[in-house]
């Protein structure tokens, strides 16, 4: 490679073509390059989704006409009153019932299967772990919904297997409790938060596991030639280090628990959650400022909670 | 001769922060020019306002008498080696290489052979099917040279590039890119923190502190005359001390002692150890003359006095060199 | 975190013990498809058929609702590729006033209920005077599936040198070739994976759904209808079927791009 021609220029003169010409101009001015970049989301979720948002808190302040049936669009708190009846505060507490029972559930299932897969799977086995994780997540909502129907169906596997195991009795001992029993399965609290845990359940595991395989192993062999217990490591180490990944894992079974309307409409008893009351309130009923003020109830919820869980470091678990 | 690269009063300020603040440069046409500094110092930014990757906030840069205020890098007949190499981990070697031009549109059949004689350059000839990823540190380091040099630039520009190697192959690196250097006549802007390499490769070295530049010249004088306490103490550090002891000046002003230029000798001044540490060709000796610390190196197969003794030094006051700023 | 000792027993059996919770039920579909079973979910099934996999090829109403899912995903998978790939790229790579409250934006869709998505969107609508259509209902399913997109294309972008754009310039590569030749290649499998991702989130989507669609039918408001209620359990079962088939593909897909990814991009460094 001889020749290295001194005689070049050293500022080249630029290229043609409009689109270079543009873009070379778009390249030169950084701040426009990023303002062009982030103005169609700006637009859409900025303007439109956000000013939606709005549009729907603001409609909880007005409140309805109870003879015509009328949005009268005056700023009150009447909607709110409502929402205090007991008829409607049963509902929202039977809904945060059920989203921390699932969260709580989901985080103690989720832990032996995200360390497992973290720390002892490989090859195949993490292969295994991988599928049994995604599959359930990405498999159709509905599907999975419409899976659980027939598990729990009164004719269906689960009543067969008890039988099979002659634990027949249990499971009639188990229906025939207050508040989480019922009918059959199908029917009950119980069946809806089987069918709530199970669909939430891979938003758990997902970030745990994440955040676990983040923990160096030679931390939990620090901790034991320290002196602790398995239990001790577990409890002061891995726990600890879990827990951003657990909130984080946490933020999607509380909130999509809190927002689900369709679960308990096809697996559970008559009583309604909050997901169900907009639905009816906006729909049959027609009452959008109660919808509206339902609608608060988990904007508020998951707005603490992401809240703290953002100081608490869960976003880079995610 | 027009200067390869000139800096007019040149200033990046990135808000408060002054990274280049006011700088007056010229490097020569054909010189291996070093820009030495802690990091945060200007040198990183100086190289890359060269490149054009950042554009000066005020001042005048201008590349073989050319303007270049405002010309985008592709614009720029200069090429850089980057720290990390940055090579393009979805194409091999040789369209690694060939990537210049590539974009100029050379055609398939020339700009491959281009990039093989350029890794011939680099002795990494046959090496153009592998990735980037299955070559080691010092080879990554050769396909970024063999890269930047396919363009042919008027400037090749080289930041920090053996930082990611070990001792033995940047030594022998530096060796290969000053005879590269020479070979092709070419102007080299190397920046890098560490002094040795700096003194070792270049004509001539610009030291920056705090977005200015410190003191230019040529290795010698950098060394031997540091125009400041933080020149001098960058540079090998040095030992800095009132002028009147030093037997360089008065009290007031302050002069630049290297410590290889302290020696044992019985009829020099008193001074008591503090410190002995052993380097193997050389020991280093802390000392301490009437409340002045001073550091001296002297050869080691010389008897080192014990901590806590009294000894006596000397120097040649010729050695010492009076400083014309303090700061 | 991994570790050559061999795992407790308990956790090894806890471990094992959840797998199989999340695989039963939908292994459980593949058996209740080929049922000669029509009223009820009785189990053990009494027999089986392969006969209403015919049925159901035949029904006109089943390829409608799977013709406008298909349709909706693929325009509100083109839109989050777009507007995904373009915030990743600007949250990644510069810092400007409003970043962290573009990156919180984001993800709001998805981390607030689907319900409010839907009824918020609704109301947008109304208020807007937009009648629904196929686009209000891709709209809708856009806004959530930016998110998908943008996750994988940020991470991507994190984990790319910012040098390889520097060096690109710097050997001669205008903004147009530096993207073609660089950019692109070192984002595309990201993407292919974001794109299949938010693609299958779309087809699936109901909740939203049954908000912005109006009186159009996708697939899954078709299964939603079913199961409120029932009126043909055996092409309910076929179709339930065929929809866990259509998502594994793409599932095991983005495995294999996303994994050799990690590979290739992070070489560099």
């Amino acid at each position: 490679m001889s020749g290295f021609d001194t005689t070049q220029s050293a500022i080249f003169t630029p290229r043609s073509g409009p689109l270079s010409r543009m873009v070379d101009w778009v390249i030169r001015h950084p701040r426009m390059f990023v303002f062009l970049m982030v103005l169609p989301i700006t637009l859409w979720l900025g303007i439109v989704y956000i000013g939606a948002l709005i549009a729907l808190l603001i409609q909880s302040f007005f409140s309805i006409d109870e003879f015509s049936g009328i949005v009268v669009r005056e700023f009150t708190f009447k909607t709110y009153g409502e929402l205090l009846r007991p008829y409607n505060l049963d509902i929202i507490l039977r809904t945060i019932s059920m989203a921390t029972a699932v969260t709580i559930a989901a985080a103690v299932l989720a832990f032996p299967i995200a360390y497992f897969a973290a720390r002892y799977a490989k090859g195949k086995w993490k292969a295994l772990f991988y599928i049994g994780v995604m599959l359930p997540l990405w498999s159709s909502y509905l599907v999975k919904v419409y899976a659980w129907k027939l598990v729990l169906a009164k004719e269906g596997i689960l009543t067969w297997l008890f039988a099979k195991l002659h634990l027949t009795w249990l499971l009639d001992g188990l229906l025939s409790l207050p508040v989480i029993g019922g009918n059959s399965l199908s029917v009950s609290y119980t069946g809806t938060f089987l069918v709530f845990l199970y669909i939430w359940l891979p938003y758990m595991i997902i970030p745990v596991q994440a955040s676990l395989e983040r923990v160096p192993g030679a931390l939990l062999e620090a901790a034991s030639d320290l002196g602790a217990t398995p239990r001790q490591s577990f409890r002061m180490v891995l726990f600890p280090l879990a827990l951003p990944g657990i909130i984080a894992g946490s933020i999607f079974t509380f909130s999509l628990t809190l927002g689900d309307y369709i679960v308990p409409q096809i697996v559970g008893n008559s009583r309604l959650f909050i997901g169900q009351a907009v639905y009816t309130q906006q729909g049959t009923a027609g009452n959008i400022p109660l919808a509206a003020a339902f609608t608060v109830v988990p904007i508020v919820i998951m707005g603490i909670y992401l809240w703290g869980a953002r100081k608490m470091g869960a976003f880079d678990a995610l | 001769m027009t200067d390869a690269v000139t800096f007019r009063g040149v200033s990046r300020h990135f808000g408060t922060v002054k990274a280049v603040d006011e700088v007056d440069l010229a490097i020569r046409d054909g010189e291996f020019f070093a820009m030495l500094g802690p990091s945060g110092s200007g040198k990183t930014t100086c190289l890359r306002l060269i490149a054009g990757f950042e554009q000066p906030t005020a001042g005048r840069i201008e590349i073989f008498g050319e303007r270049a205020e405002g010309v985008p890098p592709y614009l720029r007949n200069v090429n850089t080696v980057f720290q990390n190499y940055a090579l393009f981990p979805h194409m091999n070697v040789l369209d690694n290489v060939a990537f210049g031009l590539r974009v100029k549109g050379v055609g398939r059949a020339e700009r491959h052979r281009a990039a093989e004689e350029s890794l011939e350059l680099v002795e990494l000839a046959g090496y153009g099917a592998r990735r980037a990823g299955e070559l080691s540190g010092g080879q990554r380091q050769r396909v970024a040279l063999a890269r930047a040099l396919i363009n042919k630039p008027r400037v090749v520009l080289l930041d920090e590039p053996l930082g990611a190697l070990d001792l033995k192959l940047r030594e022998q690196m530096q060796e290969e890119l000053r005879k590269l250097q020479r070979a092709l006549g070419l102007t080299f802007v190397f920046v890098t923190h560490d002094q040795d390499e700096a003194l070792s490769m270049a004509d001539r070295v610009a030291v920056f502190a705090g977005g200015k530049i410190q003191q230019i010249g040529s290795s010698e004088d950098i060394y031997r005359r540091p125009a400041s306490r933080f020149v001098a103490d960058f540079v090998g550090s040095s030992n800095v001390v009132p002028a009147d002891l030093a037997g360089v000046g008065i009290s007031d002003q302050w002069a630049s002692l290297r410590p290889e230029d302290i020696i044992l000798d019985a009829n020099g001044r008193e001074a008591t150890v503090t410190g002995t540490f052993f380097h193997g060709r050389v020991t280093k000796l802390s000392l301490d003359i009437k409340g002045q610390s001073l550091t001296a190196l002297i050869p080691a197969h010389q008897t080192t006095p014990e901590i806590g003794e009294t000894t006596r030094v000397s120097w040649d006051p010729a050695r010492a060199h009076l400083m014309e700023r303090e700061a | 975190m991994h570790s050559n000792s061999r795992a407790p027993l308990g956790l090894k059996f806890a471990a094992i013990g959840g797998l199989i919770f999340l695989l039963a039920p939908i292994a459980l579909i593949f058996v209740y498809a080929f049922t000669t079973e029509e009223k009820s979910f009785q189990w053990p099934p009494p027999g089986l058929t392969t006969k209403w996999i015919g049925v159901t090829l035949g029904r006109a109403d089943v390829w409608e609702a799977l013709a406008l899912s298909l349709k909706v995903a693929a325009i509100s998978t083109t839109l989050a590729l777009i507007m995904g790939t373009l915030t990743a790229a600007a949250v990644a790579r510069s810092r400007f006033f409003g970043r962290e409250t573009i990156s919180l934006l984001v993800i709001l869709p998805i981390a607030l209920p689907g319900i409010i998505t839907g009824i918020s969107l609704r109301s947008a609508f109304s208020l807007l005077d937009i009648p629904f259509s196929t686009w209000t209902i891709v709209l809708g399913h856009a806004t959530f599936c930016i998110v998908i997109v943008y996750n994988n294309a940020v991470a991507r972008f994190r984990r790319t040198s910012g040098a390889l754009v520097d060096a690109a310039m710097d050997l001669g590569a205008d903004g147009v070739q530096t993207f073609l030749l660089v950019i692109l290649p070192n984002i595309a499998t990201a993407l292919l994976a974001g794109g299949m991702l938010a693609f299958a989130l779309s087809f699936d989507e109901v909740i939203v759904t049954t908000f912005t669609a109006g009186n159009q039918t996708t697939l899954p408001i078709w299964m939603l209808e079913e199961l409120v209620r029932p009126r043909q359990r055996p092409v309910t079962n076929v179709v339930a079927m065929a929809v866990v088939i259509v998502t594994v593909l793409p599932i095991l897909a983005a495995y294999y791009l996303t994994r050799d990814g990690e590979h290739t991009a992070g070489s560099d460094k």
